[in-house]
């Protein structure tokens, strides 16, 4: 019953979306899952350029970024969206995790600011986007607060969510764990970082949001 | 030291939600860690991650949270109607909250039979006050 009505709504929210020109899809998750890997993926496959940077230091999305009017094609299906890739959500911030990845101590507070700048900024734009892409780091614990904060939360807006377990290029990465964790979502394993799967990610997302 | 202490449903169950939030962090916030009993809104949940950002300086590091609840898992159609039912009655006192301070509390790992609470290594020896 639960899983009817579930559906059902999830129909009604997904027949708003057609005919819409602006769709703000999101990506969300925690620091360093590979949000902006994947966002550069995306722009790149179908705008030919990247959208930000990316770097082994935790929180380098400090501020919302966006890029407009993306549109991706297979076959006869198309879809068009605002991109929004948003600060990692984490509950603390430490500048001195910063200093331990080789930042001087003037450099992580200021990171360690803007960082929790971003992730308020985050929770902001949760208000304004209509679908979204968690992507979470496949070589992680999934049952993180994080995670299911933010999913339950989506959950609780009905927002259309498509799960991404990315970083499948490293061994301990383990995708069953993260359909385990949730199983009422679409899961989909790729390595943005070397375009591993990314056919069957778009295909995720011509499923989950049209 | 380590302090924690207990916060039963009743006494957040008339709060506003950002009294609720004000009433846990600031408990946190003074070296202790929270045991709620029941858990928060999923959106009082993100209100509480956005506040303790907002508090975020060099002496609060922000929070470890951790929810448990009963999980409902593979179960016979009676048995998802009586939880469903207990979930109605009760709300959101079924389960538990903890918030530990990031100082203190370095991760909260969950396991279905087992919470493991991992501890910061203390830093040198305490500061004596000068009088």
């Amino acid at each position: 019953m639960i899983k009817f009505i579930s559906s059902f709504i999830s129909r009604i929210m997904n027949s708003l979306f057609k005919g819409r020109k602006n769709i703000k899809l999101g990506l969300y998750g925690p620091p360093n899952g590979g949000k902006t890997t994947l966002a550069n993926r995306i722009t790149k496959d179908w705008l030919g350029e990247e959208m930000g940077t990316v770097s082994p230091i935790p929180h380098e999305t400090r501020e919302i970024k966006i890029k407009e009017q993306i549109a991706i094609k297979s076959g006869k299906k198309e879809l068009t969206f605002n991109l929004v890739d948003t600060p990692g959500i984490a509950t603390k911030i430490d500048y001195e995790d910063f200093i331990k990845h080789g930042l001087s101590e003037r450099e992580s507070k200021k990171r360690a600011k803007e960082a929790t700048k971003g992730v308020i900024e985050a929770i902001k734009w949760l208000d304004n986007v209509d679908a979204v892409i968690v992507v979470l780091d496949g070589t992680k614990d999934p049952f993180s607060q994080v995670n299911l904060t933010i999913i339950g939360n989506l959950a609780a807006r009905n927002i259309p969510v498509l799960i991404v377990g990315n970083k499948i290029d490293l061994k301990k990465a383990k995708i069953k764990k993260i359909e385990t964790a949730f199983p009422q979502y679409p899961v989909v394993g790729i390595s943005a970082k070397f375009g591993t799967h990314m056919d069957e990610f778009y295909e995720a997302l011509f499923t989950v949001f049209r | 030291m380590l302090t924690l202490e207990f916060v039963p449903y009743h006494e957040i169950a008339n709060l506003s939600s950002i009294g609720r939030i004000r009433k846990l962090l600031n408990i946190a916030k003074q070296n202790k860690i929270v045991l709620l009993e029941g858990r928060l809104k999923k959106e009082e949940e993100t209100e509480l991650i956005k506040t303790t950002m907002e508090e975020i300086n060099d002496e609060f590091k922000g929070i470890e949270l951790a929810v448990i609840y009963p999980t409902k898992g593979e179960s016979d159609m009676f048995t998802k109607l009586k939880t469903n039912l207990v979930d109605m009655i009760a709300g959101n006192r079924l389960g538990l909250t903890i918030i530990g301070p990031a100082s203190i509390v370095k991760a909260i790992k969950k396991d279905p039979t087992k919470i493991q609470l991992l501890t910061q290594e203390i830093k040198g020896k305490p500061k004596r006050k000068k009088k």
